[in-house]
C-alpha cells in the first residue's frame, strides 16, 4: 500500500485555509446520526469529544482511570507554546513552525506543523476563555517564559501544573457535554481491541475495569486518544497505567506504526535512588531557566557541590552550546548529560547524575522570586530526595518521557484503517525525532479542538459509513479473541508477578535501544525479548479472576502488549542507520560526538505494516520533503 | 525496615470487608508509600494470593488517583503530601501502620482500599465550567486580570480532586472541594456570568450526592495534599445565599 498522506497543495501558510474550505460538510441535523467512539480523555481526546458533542456528534468516550480528570496530561509541569508574541520578541507562526521543524531533527510532516503553529494561537484563546488560570503579570496581561529550543519566550503557564490547569478546563467542557447527554462518560473502562468491519474501523472491545464484563461498542468512527509509550521502558516520567495496548492493537488490525523508535529522554528527571523504583520524577524544563547545569571537571570528584570551587565545574551545556546554553533541546541536554557521566564525572550515589543548580538565579534575583516561579517543583524534590534545592543543587538525570512515534496518521488525522483516527501523543505527525518542550500539550489541544473536528466530517462526509450492529460476526469474533486472551493470561498459574516481567523487560530497552543505541545491542535485545516473552506465558502469576476488579491481570496484558511492542521498537530502531533527534547510533556520530544524520537514505517516516504473528512486519515509507525549512545539521552553538 | 500492616480487605461493593495484617520486611526508607505497597503486593501475587487492591496513577502527587487513610489520617500525616508523595522515612522500624480506603457514604468500597468517587464528576457535571463553545473565544488577552485575582484562582484551582477533605471530615463533607471548584471561577471575569447558577447547581448536586455538611473543624483543610484554604468554603456559602435569592 502506499502511504498517501493527503497534504494540501499550495503554499505551506494557505494549505489548512485552502483544505477547510475543499473539505466536505455534514449538514448539522445529519450529525447527530453519527456515532463517535473517543478513546483517552486526556487533552486529546477530552477535547476531541467535547468538541466533537458541540458539533452536534453522538459521542462515547472511555477512559482507564476512576476520572477523565486524571487522564496523564494532567501531570505535564511547564507550560504550553502559541506563537501570540505577546513578548513582542519576533515570534510568529512561521518561527513557531521553524522551531519545531529543526527542533524535531527534520524527521516531521512540514504541513502538519505549520497548520500546529497556526491553530496554537486559538487554543490560548480558548483556554483563557474556559476560566484556566495562566499565569498573570500585575497589569493583568498573559505572562510567558522560554522553553529548550526557542529563543523567544513563547510558552504559557500556570505555576508548575500546567498540564492540570488545562486538562481541569477541557474536563470542564466534556462535562458540559455529558450533563447534556450528548457524551456518554465510560471510566474504569479499558479498550482491548479495535473491530473492523469492511475495512472500516466500526467499534470496540472493552473491559469494564470494576465488573471485569467484556464488551462491545460500534461507532460510525473511532478516535484513539490513547497517548505514548514510554512505560516500555518500566521507569519512565508516565503514570503507572499509561499503556501501548490501544494503539498496538489497532495495529495488528491493520493501522502502520510509524517510527516506534523515536522515544525521548528527557534530560531533567530525578535520578533512580533504588531497584524497588517504580517510576521517575520529572522536574520540569523550566527549570533550566534559571538553573546551571555542571558536573565537576574532574572524574570521580566525591567533594559536597558547594566544595568545588568555581573553576573546577563544568557547565557543560553553556561551553557546548554557547547560544542556547541550558536552553539546548531535551535531546541534546540528555545525551550531554550521559556522556558526562559515562566519563565517571555523574554525581550522586550512583553517579548517574548532574547537577541542577539555582544559586546564580536566588543571588541574583532573590529567593522569593525563585519560590514564585518553580516552589512546587522545589517542594516535590525535597519530599522525593530528601534534599532542600534552595541550599544544595538539585540532581537531575535523563529519564524516559515522551514518545514521538506512534500510529501513522495522514494530514485528516486518519490511520491507514479508514475511520479510525488518531489524535495526541498516540500519532506520529508533528514531533519528527525530537519533541520541543511545551508543544506536547499544543498538539493534543490543537489535534481535539481544531483538527480533527473539521476533519471527521470529510471522513463521513465523504465514505458515508452505514449503520453496524455489535451483532455483526466480526464484533462477535474479536470479543471472543479478547476473552480468549484474558483467559489465558489468568490461567497460566506461574510464579512471577507481571511487574517483575515488566521491569526486566525495562532493562532491556533502556539498556539496548534507549539514549545510544547501536547495531550489536539491538540485536542482542531481539533475542532477549523473545526469549523474556516466552518465560511470560509460562510462568506468570495473576491471582484472582477475569470477573472483578483485578489490577494484577490488567498489568498482565499492558505487559504483554509491551513484550510485541518491544521488538517492534528495536527492528525500527536497528534499521534506522543514522542518528537523528531521540535516536542515537552510535555508530553514526560526528567527531564531537553530535547526531549525524542521513537524509539521503532516511529522510522518511518508518511506518510499519503488521504483517501476522511471528512475522516480521512490513517497512512502508513516507518520503518527507521539506520546502519551507532547507534540510540543515541542527545547531545549537 | 521491618513493618507491620493492617489492611483493610474487602472483596467487592457487596461483601462485608475486615482489618488483615501483613508482615512487610525490607522496606527501605527512600521507598514511596505505594512502593512499599507494590513490594507487599509483587510478594502476595508469587505467593498466589490475592493483592491489595489500590488506586494509583501519575505517583507524583496531581493525578488524584491515590488516597489511603494512614493510621487515621487521609494521605498520612505529612503535610501537603498525597499518599505517592510520602516515603518510608517517614515511619520507623518496627512500626505498625494502618491503612484504611477513604470512607465515605458518598464513596463507597468498589474493592479493599479502591472507593467509587464518581461523585465528584456528578458534581461538577452540574455547572463546574465556562458555558464556551470551542472557537468562539475572543483574544487571550482582551480580558486583563489582575495578578492577585488570578492567583487566588489558580489556589483554589489547584485542587487535585483526591477525597482527602470528605475522608477526614467527620460529616464526609465535600465543601472544601465543592467550593474550591466554585472559587475558581468566582476569581474570574469568565466565570461571572453563570455564578449564581452554578453555585447552586453544584451545592445541590453535592447534598444529592449524600455529602455531609462543614461544622468548620478545617480537618480538610489540615490533609489537603495542595493546601486548599477552608476560606473557600465561606465563599461557597456566601455565594448560595445571594443565589437563593437571585435564582429561586
Amino acid at each position: 500500500m502506499t502511504l498517501d498522506s493527503k497534504i494540501p497543495s499550495g503554499p505551506i501558510a494557505q494549505k489548512w485555509e485552502k483544505h477547510r474550505f475543499e473539505m466536505k460538510l455534514v449538514n448539522p441535523a445529519n450529525k447527530r446520526k453519527f456515532k463517535v467512539i473517543v478513546v483517552g480523555s486526556g487533552l486529546a481526546g477530552g477535547s476531541a469529544a467535547s468538541t466533537l458533542a458541540e458539533l452536534g456528534y453522538d459521542v462515547d468516550c472511555f477512559c482507564f482511570q476512576d476520572s477523565p480528570r486524571r487522564a496523564h496530561s494532567i501531570a505535564a509541569q511547564g507550560g504550553i507554546n502559541a506563537a501570540k508574541n505577546y513578548q513582542n520578541d519576533g515570534d510568529s507562526v512561521h518561527r513557531l513552525f521553524y522551531d519545531t521543524v529543526k527542533g524535531g531533527d527534520f524527521r516531521s510532516r512540514e504541513a502538519n506543523v505549520y497548520r500546529l503553529a497556526e491553530v496554537s494561537r486559538n487554543i490560548i484563546d480558548q483556554c483563557v476563555a474556559q476560566g484556566v488560570p495562566f499565569a498573570r503579570e500585575y497589569g493583568g496581561t498573559l505572562a510567558n517564559r522560554s522553553f529548550g529550543g526557542a529563543q523567544v519566550s513563547r510558552t504559557f503557564y500556570a505555576k508548575g501544573q500546567t498540564g492540570q490547569q488545562l486538562l481541569l478546563g477541557c474536563y470542564a467542557g466534556l462535562n458540559r457535554q455529558i450533563a447534556a447527554g450528548k457524551v456518554r462518560m465510560h471510566p474504569r473502562t479499558e479498550m482491548l481491541d479495535l473491530v473492523v468491519v469492511d475495512g472500516l474501523a466500526r467499534g470496540i472491545i472493552v473491559r469494564d475495569l470494576v465488573s471485569g464484563r467484556i464488551e462491545r461498542y460500534a461507532a460510525h468512527a473511532v478516535v484513539l486518544a490513547t497517548g505514548g509509550y514510554s512505560p516500555v521502558f518500566f521507569l519512565s516520567t508516565n503514570a503507572k497505567g499509561c499503556n501501548v495496548t490501544a494503539t498496538f492493537r489497532a495495529y495488528k488490525r491493520g493501522a502502520y506504526f510509524a517510527n516506534p523508535c523515536y522515544t525521548q529522554i528527557h534530560p531533567t528527571c530525578i535520578p533512580q535512588s533504588g531497584e524497588y523504583q517504580s517510576k521517575l520524577t520529572l522536574m520540569s524544563e523550566s527549570l533550566r531557566n534559571d538553573g546551571r547545569v555542571w558536573v565537576p571537571k574532574a572524574a570521580a570528584d566525591k567533594r559536597a557541590p558547594g566544595q568545588i570551587p568555581e573553576s573546577e565545574r563544568d557547565y557543560f551545556l553553556e561551553r557546548k552550546y554557547p547560544s542556547f546554553g541550558n536552553l539546548a533541546p531535551r535531546d541534546i541536554a540528555s545525551r550531554s548529560a550521559k556522556e558526562a557521566c559515562d566519563e565517571g564525572r555523574g554525581v550522586g550515589e550512583f553517579g548517574r547524575g548532574v547537577y541542577l543548580d539555582f544559586k546564580d538565579a536566588i543571588d541574583r534575583l532573590g529567593r522569593d522570586a525563585i519560590a514564585e516561579r518553580y516552589g512546587n517543583l522545589f517542594d516535590m524534590y525535597e519530599r522525593i530526595t530528601d534534599e532542600n534545592p534552595y541550599q544544595t543543587p538539585m540532581r537531575i538525570y535523563p529519564a524516559p518521557h515522551y514518545t514521538m512515534g506512534g500510529l501513522w496518521v495522514d494530514y485528516n488525522l486518519m490511520s491507514t484503517i479508514p475511520g479510525l483516527h488518531v489524535i495526541g501523543e498516540a500519532n506520529f505527525s508533528d514531533h519528527g525525532a525530537n519533541r520541543l518542550g511545551a508543544s506536547a500539550l499544543m498538539q493534543g489541544l490543537a489535534d481535539g479542538y481544531f483538527v480533527l473536528p473539521y476533519t471527521i466530517g470529510h471522513y463521513f462526509a465523504t465514505h458515508a459509513p452505514g449503520p453496524v450492529s455489535t451483532d455483526h460476526p466480526e464484533f462477535v469474533r474479536v470479543e471472543a479473541e479478547v476473552s480468549e486472551r484474558v483467559k489465558a493470561l489468568l490461567s497460566i498459574g506461574g510464579k512471577r508477578s507481571p511487574d517483575s516481567f515488566h521491569m526486566e523487560l525495562g532493562r532491556i530497552m533502556w539498556e539496548e535501544c534507549g539514549m545510544a543505541r547501536n547495531k550489536q545491542g539491538l540485536e542482542r535485545a531481539l533475542q532477549k525479548i523473545p526469549a523474556l516473552r516466552e518465560e511470560f506465558y509460562k510462568n506468570l502469576a495473576v491471582p484472582g479472576s477475569g470477573s472483578e476488579l483485578n489490577a494484577t491481570l490488567e498489568n498482565a496484558g499492558r505487559v504483554a502488549d509491551y513484550f510485541d511492542f518491544a521488538e517492534l521498537m528495536c527492528i525500527d530502531a536497528l534499521h534506522r542507520e543514522e542518528s537523528c533527534g531521540g535516536h542515537f547510533r552510535e555508530e553514526h556520530q560526528t567527531k564531537d560526538g553530535e547526531a549525524l544524520r542521513n537524509d539521503d537514505d532516511f529522510a522518511y517516516v518508518a511506518a510499519w505494516q503488521f504483517e501476522g504473528e511471528g512475522k516480521r512486519p512490513r517497512l512502508n515509507k513516507e518520503d518527507l520533503t521539506f520546502e519551507n525549512v532547507a534540510l540543515a545539521v541542527r545547531s545549537y552553538k | 525496615m521491618k513493618l507491620t500492616l493492617e489492611v483493610w480487605r474487602q472483596k467487592d461493593a457487596n461483601s462485608a470487608g475486615k482489618m488483615q495484617r501483613y508482615e512487610a520486611a525490607g522496606i527501605s526508607p527512600d521507598m514511596s508509600f505505594l512502593e512499599m505497597l507494590d513490594l507487599v503486593n509483587s510478594r502476595l501475587i508469587e505467593a498466589g494470593q490475592e493483592p491489595i487492591a489500590f488506586d494509583h496513577d501519575c505517583r507524583e502527587g496531581i493525578c488524584g488517583s491515590c488516597g489511603l487513610v494512614i493510621n487515621g489520617v487521609a494521605h498520612g500525616t505529612r503535610k501537603a503530601t498525597t499518599t505517592c508523595q510520602l516515603h518510608m522515612r517517614e515511619f520507623k522500624d518496627g512500626d505498625t501502620i494502618y491503612i484504611e480506603p477513604f470512607r465515605a457514604k458518598a464513596f463507597p468500597v468498589l474493592k479493599d482500599l479502591v472507593v467509587d468517587r464518581s461523585g465528584f464528576d456528578r458534581i461538577q457535571q452540574a455547572g463546574g465550567y465556562v458555558s464556551i463553545n470551542t472557537g468562539s473565544a475572543p483574544d487571550a488577552n482582551a480580558v486583563p486580570i489582575g495578578k492577585e485575582e488570578a492567583d487566588i484562582a489558580f489556589t483554589a484551582a489547584a485542587c487535585i480532586g483526591c477525597g482527602a477533605c470528605v475522608a477526614q471530615c467527620k460529616n464526609a463533607s465535600a465543601m472544601l472541594f465543592v467550593s474550591a471548584k466554585l472559587s475558581h471561577y468566582a476569581h474570574l471575569p469568565q466565570g461571572q456570568p453563570e455564578r449564581m447558577r452554578r453555585t447552586r447547581d453544584m451545592v445541590d448536586a453535592m447534598d444529592a450526592e449524600g455529602f455531609g455538611n462543614c461544622t468548620n473543624q478545617y480537618e480538610c483543610e489540615a490533609v489537603c495534599p495542595k493546601e486548599i484554604p477552608a476560606r473557600f468554603i465561606a465563599e461557597m456559602n456566601r455565594d448560595y445565599v445571594k443565589a437563593a435569592i437571585t435564582e429561586a
